[in-house]
């Protein structure tokens, strides 16, 4: 999958289950947007093989559309329509859309259903645009860096939105550059850097990872003494028990592990120096 | 929603959003009323060479209604349509079901329906502060050259959107190329004042075939209607023609910077 002059992805390979949220992880410029947009049938591929719903995006018309979604990385609303409006106009697109109180429900937009989009804040235009990808009622939710630019407080109503859309029963593909995002809302995460795949699995998956390796760290004469281990239960019990049978206190004892995100960054780090 | 529904149905939101929007609706209904007052109040009272003398007055009404017509067309559309594609507005309503020859389709008829609204406003003017004859005997003439030209210059505007690069660039352009050709064309300074060479230059473009054939259809010539001029009007139609093939060819649906 290229376009231009540099290959833009390459090699990877991976599935989205019915009814999942899926996340496709990685930092700017890994290649996401271009991979979302291949699936989206916004962009054609140079070679391999994309099945979505069954059909190649770029040569799939309308019926297909009729079951998809799509949130734009940026995509503005027209600021002279009202929320309903807006809903209605894009309900008038699909064959049997969700009633437009339902979806205005379903992203958090009551009381501002007859408010023109310019008088709303950049949170619920989001969350608007949204809605306007489920008016359709897909079955495949497409959201590409939909938080991107959002305060906390915005981000977590988001993130409300997208669990609500799980409960539905609806498959959804984010494509984020926050672990926590991934982390919070994903069945199942898919790290991307420098146009390849550097991992996969379960949030809880990735999360081994870092229980496999921990550091303690405590000041004895004075000297900052780091170990790192992987049985840190064990490596801990051993340090406390000889201090104690010295009589001597561990300073400063402290054990920390690896964030998600120290995780993720190197694993985006090393991709991107191997490149 | 399918067909004629669908178009009807994306031609309804577009009209809400055209008057709600403050910038379209001084560049597209205000700026002509103000051009035709300025004309009429600068040189009114004094005659123009033409069709054997006729009042100033009587010259600029058809000539701002040809410019408001071009205006809410060709000019509001490649504006709106470029602020719209690099909005991403565009690629959103590409991903959904909606057929893009409906999309075109509503815009097409909403600019063709403000042209109309244009066209009976300033007549409404002239008549009323310059006393400017409505020729409501030839209006089947006027609003079919009307309908014809507001339906080419649509296409002509979506075709050039793909020449703009950007929203800062929609504007420099559309006005480079249009405000010469007003004035070349006489919709400023009236026929008897421009030498002949301008005006065979205008003929090189559309602009002047449709003031004609809208000038013709609008001022009746003495001793009986010179009616609709069919020369001028094929020739905008063509253009029309044109325009929409490279429309269909070029138009883009994604932003072109980013």
């Amino acid at each position: 999958m290229s376009y231009g002059q540099t290959e833009a992805v390459r090699g990877i390979d991976f599935e989205v289950m019915a009814g999942e949220v899926f996340a496709f992880l990685g930092p700017n410029g890994a290649g996401k947007t271009t991979t979302v947009e291949i699936l989206e049938g916004y962009r054609d591929r140079t070679g391999g093989e994309v099945s979505v719903l069954g059909e190649d995006p770029q040569h799939a018309g309308r019926s297909w559309r009729e079951r998809i979604g799509i949130v734009l990385q940026e995509g503005r609303l027209d600021p002279y329509l009202t929320v309903r409006e807006s809903l209605g106009l894009y309900a008038g697109y699909f064959r049997s859309p969700r009633p437009i109180d339902e979806v205005i429900a379903l992203v958090g937009l009551e009381g501002k259903a007859e408010e023109r989009a310019r008088k709303l804040s950049g949170g619920q235009q989001r969350r608007l645009d949204v809605g306007m990808a489920l008016i359709g009622d897909p079955e495949l939710l497409f959201l590409d860096e939909p938080t991107t630019g959002f305060d906390p407080s915005a981000r977590r109503q988001f993130w409300d939105v997208i669990a609500g859309l799980r409960d539905l029963g609806k498959t959804v593909f984010l494509t984020t550059h926050y672990m926590e995002e991934a982390q919070r809302l994903a069945d199942r995460v898919t790290i991307i850097a420098a146009g390849e795949i550097v991992a996969r699995g379960t949030p809880e998956d990735l999360g081994e990872r870092e229980s496999q390796a921990a550091t303690i760290r405590y000041r004895a004469a004075g000297r900052e003494v780091k170990v790192e281990t992987t049985t840190p239960v064990e490596t801990l019990h051993e340090l406390t028990g000889a201090a104690l049978a010295r009589g001597e206190d561990l300073e400063g004892l402290e054990v920390t592990r690896p964030s998600l995100e120290d995780v993720y960054l190197e694993l985006t780090a090393a991709a991107e120096v191997g490149e | 929603m399918t067909g004629l529904a669908l178009v009807a149905h994306q031609f309804r939101y577009d009209q809400k959003a055209f008057w709600r929007n403050p910038a379209s609706v001084f560049f597209t209904v205000m700026f002509p009323v103000v051009l035709l007052l300025i004309f009429g109040t600068v040189f009114g009272g004094q005659t123009v060479d033409v069709r054997g003398g006729i009042k100033t007055t009587t010259y600029y009404v058809p000539a701002i209604i040809t410019l408001s017509i071009i205006s809410a067309t060709m000019q509001s559309l490649a504006m709106s349509l470029v602020i719209a594609r690099e909005d991403g507005r565009l690629k959103r309503g590409r991903g959904t079901p909606m057929p893009p020859s409906v999309f075109i389709a509503g815009r097409i008829g909403n600019s063709i329906v403000v042209a109309l609204i244009m066209m009976a406003l300033l007549a409404l003017i002239g008549r009323v502060a310059y006393g400017v004859s409505i020729p409501w005997s030839q209006l089947p003439d006027v609003v079919l050259v009307l309908v014809v030209g507001a339906a080419a210059f649509a296409c002509l505007g979506i075709a050039l959107t793909a020449a703009i690069p950007s929203q800062d660039a929609a504007a420099p352009i559309v006005n480079a190329l249009l405000l010469p050709l007003y004035f070349l064309s006489g919709v400023f300074i009236p026929d008897d004042q421009l030498p002949s060479g301008v005006i065979h230059f205008a003929d090189a473009f559309p602009i002047r075939h449709f003031f004609e054939a809208f000038f013709d259809a609008y001022v009746p010539a003495a001793g009986g209607g010179a009616g609709v001029s069919w020369g001028n009007l094929a020739i905008v139609a063509i253009w029309g023609v044109v325009g929409l093939l490279l429309a269909v060819r070029f138009f883009r649906w994604t932003p072109r910077s980013g």
